[in-house]
This record gives structure tokens, sequence and C-alpha cells, in this order.
């Protein structure tokens, strides 16, 4: 055991060109995943939030439920979806880094969309009768307050980001755990470890858990700030 | 009337129930440009309601609410409301208003101009550049204040605008409203404290229990309310004005 944690940490400590590429590639993988989400579940949230539309309760109750959504069933669902005889199979996609994307993009879309329709339904309450005092439209109104909650937003995409970097499930099934196509952090330490190269998987370990700890201080820190400089 | 005015404000009838008794009760009154209204009342009858309903935050459940000429629906505003307690936007003092303008339709530079005039006007020019919602609770609804005068709207709507302020506070904002009343804007202002009413009141409208009981000139009013329930307001309110 201790034998090897000195081994892990010397592999990280030189950088071994391996441990290197599975980080790069998760990286690559999540944040791309991350920034598709965001670009679709941020204008999405907002509209919930601030638009009255027939069956509104039902779309929020449902979003907060896709939360929570199993990595193996979206990785399942992708998958089928993906494969040579599903409806996407012509684009050749499944088994590479772009069908990671799509599935933690998938799985992670909900989680952005639902937490950013908290933060701006809130801020809609506070703001809505001065924003339509002054005339705002609903449009309107959306964006201002998409503006106005940038903190909040901030915190919500990097929960996103930590739920993404994270699983296994997903990437698992639509990678296939390909040694240097598809092969990411979580996937490698599931399969070290089954394998019994420890080193390896805990030097990844490591790595995971301290992007977790840092994504989540960058968070938290953001919103001091903010709140002591914006109030 | 000049052309194009907004005035006179008719209500017929209005009413405003959320299940229960009417929290306004078949109000009809006109109001018209001039002289300030106060809007007096003990709290719970259904001043900041009615001031909603006229400022079209709130829609009648009967009864009919018109301006002499209707407003299009996004075109800029010719009201502006201040409330208790400011809502400001996580930006800079001087982006808040520029914001108010933004959405009026307005351009640059008039923008900046009217900006920097209306800071100046309430006396925050010094604090411009400083995040609005970091200013004092005075400081804010003064920005509120300039926010609503930047607009130069025909007709400025007040909620209780001093309620959560100290005196010195309060001193200030009223200093502000009574220029705004001098410059021309028509001041509708709600409250229950009788010393601002006597302050800034032209007329007072007198609401009790969601019903207009009483409407007469400020000195009148208080030298000789006609109404049972203002007697009894006046009476129980005056030794904390």
């Amino acid at each position: 055991m201790s034998e090897a944690l000195t081994a892990a940490v010397e592999m990280l400590v030189r950088l071994d060109p391996k441990l290197v590429e599975i980080v790069l590639l998760s990286l690559r993988v999540s944040l791309s995943a991350v920034a598709i989400s965001a670009l679709l579940g941020l204008p999405v949230g907002a509209a919930i939030a601030v638009g009255r539309f027939p069956g509104r309760q039902t779309v929020i109750v449902l979003l907060n439920a896709l939360m929570g959504l199993p990595p193996v069933v979206v990785g399942l669902l992708v998958y089928l979806l993906l494969s040579r005889a599903g409806p996407l199979g012509a684009l050749g996609i499944l088994f590479t880094p772009l069908a990671m994307v799509v599935a933690q993009s998938i799985l992670i879309l909900p989680i952005i969309a639902a937490l950013s329709r908290q933060a701006i339904d809130d801020a809609w309450r506070e703001y809505e009768e001065q924003l339509r005092s002054l005339g705002a439209r609903r449009m309107n109104a959306a964006l201002t307050l998409l503006w106005d909650t940038r903190f909040s937003l901030l915190t919500t995409i990097l929960a996103g980001f930590g739920r993404a970097a994270a699983e296994v499930g997903a990437v698992m099934i639509v990678g296939g755990n390909i040694d240097g196509v598809t092969r990411v952090m979580t996937t490698a330490i599931a399969l070290e470890t089954s394998k019994g190269d420890l080193p390896l998987a805990l030097g990844l370990g490591m790595i995971l858990i301290a992007i977790v700890i840092a994504v989540n201080a960058a968070a938290y820190l953001t919103k001091e700030l903010a709140q002591r400089r914006y109030g | 009337m000049n052309q194009g005015s907004i005035l006179p404000l008719r209500l017929a009838e209005v009413s405003f129930t959320v299940g229960g008794p009417a929290i306004i009760d078949r109000v009809s009154l006109e109001i018209d440009a001039g002289p300030s209204t106060i809007i007096l009342g003990a709290n719970g009858a259904g001043k900041s309601v009615l001031m909603r309903l006229m400022h079209g935050l709130l829609a009648p459940s009967s009864g009919r609410i018109e301006w002499s000429s209707p407003e299009r629906p996004g075109a800029p505003r010719k009201q502006a409301m201040v409330f208790q307690r400011p809502v400001m936007l996580r930006r800079s003092a001087y982006a808040n208003v520029a914001y108010a303008l933004k959405i009026a339709g307005i351009l640059e530079p008039r923008r900046g101009a009217l900006v920097r005039e209306a800071l100046d006007s309430v006396g925050l020019s010094h604090l411009a550049r400083r995040p609005a919602r970091v200013l004092s609770g005075g400081e804010q609804q003064r920005l509120a204040l300039a926010r609503a005068w930047a607009l130069h709207p025909e007709v400025l709507f007040l909620d209780e605008p001093t309620a959560s302020l100290d005196p010195s506070a309060t001193r200030e904002i009223e200093s502000v409203i009574k220029a705004f009343d001098a410059a021309g804007t028509k001041v509708v202002m709600a409250t229950h404290n009788l010393g601002q009413a006597r302050r800034l009141g032209d007329e007072i409208l007198f609401l009790d229990q969601g019903r207009l009981v009483e409407r007469a000139p400020v000195v009148e009013f208080f030298a000789r309310p006609k109404s049972e329930q203002a007697a009894a307001f006046i009476k129980g309110e005056l030794p904390w004005t």
C-alpha cells in the first residue's frame, strides 16, 4: 500500500506522460461538455424562471428530477443512439472523445438548467416589480437576471463540471476506455484498480480529488468576493 | 393639459380581491396633474395595492383604470415608481440609472448626460462608480429616486419610500421628493406617517379597509376630518409623529 502511494507520488512529480495524457483528455472532454451544457442550460433556466406557460411546474419538477440521472443510463441511451444500428450510427462517433462529450453534456445539462432556474427564479422574485415598473419586457428581464446572478451561475457551472469530471458510467460505455484514445481519469482508475496497477490509479485519484477541491474552492471564493464587492 | 399627457388617471369602481375580503373595494377617483397626492391609511388599508393597480403592476379584479392616453406595451413609460425597499441591480450606481434609460430606449450620448444630471439631483455623483447594493439604505433610496427621475416621468408613485430609513435619511429623501414636485412631476405617495403627509402633501386620499373614505386638501383633512375612521386614525397616530 505505502509502496503504491510512493510510486503514485513519484509519477505525479515526474509528470508521467501516460498520466498527463489521461488527465488532459479528461479535462478536454469535461470542459467541452460543460461549455455546451452552459450554452444551452443557462438560457433554458432563465426562460423557465421568467416565463409563464402551461405545464411550467411539471417542467421544473422533471428538470429537478433529471439532475439525478444515473450516468450509466445516460451512457446506455447515448450508446443506443450512436451505435451502428442506432438512429445516429451513421455519424460513426461511438468510442470517440466526441461521444463522451455528448454523453456528459446530456448528463449535466439538467443540472445547469435546474440550478440556474432556481437562482434566476429567486432573483426574479426580488426584481420583478422593479423591472416591470421600468417597462422591461420578459426577454429583457431574462437577460438582466442572467447577468445579475452571474456569480451564482458560475457556481452552477462549476457544479456541472465537478459532476462531469467525476462520473465514470457514461464515458465508460460510450468511450470504451480505449488506451490513448478515450481513456480518462475515472475509467483509468476503474481499470487499473481491477488490474492491480495501484500507483497509476492512486495518482489519478489524487489529481481528481485535487481538481474537485480546487473547483469548489474557486466557486466559494468567487461568491464570497462577489458578495463583498457587489452586495 | 399639455398634449400627450397621460393624466388625468381615472379609476371606476376598482376592486382587487385574492380570495377572502376585497383588498381594494370599489374605489372610484380621478387623479390630475398638479398638487401632490398622499394616500394615507393604516397598515393593511390597501395603500400599496392601490398604487400597484394604478401603476399597472396588478390588474384589477373588477372595475376600470384608465389613463388619458393609454400606454402602448413596450413603449417608454411616462410613470415611475419608487418602492419601500429599493431593488438595485448588481452593478454600479451609475449603471443602475443608465439601465432604466436604456430600457426606455434613450441612446448615448443623451443617456450619460441624463444619468449624471439625475445622480447630481440626489447628491450621489460622488458615489457613481460604487456598486449600488453596497450603498446604505438611504443612499439606495436616493439612487432609486434618481433612477425614477432620470426618466422624467409625468407621474411618480412612491410607496412608503422612507418607512425603513432613519430620520436624517428620511429628511434627505423628503427634500428630493419636494424638488421633484416643484419641477412639475405629479407625486402620488403612500404613507402612514402623518408628519410626512403634512410636509409633502397637497391633498389626502384616506383609505380604510380597502375603501376610499375621504379625499380632502391636507389642511382641511387634519383640521376637520369628515369621517370617523380618519378622525380616529389622526388621533391614534399623532403621538408617534
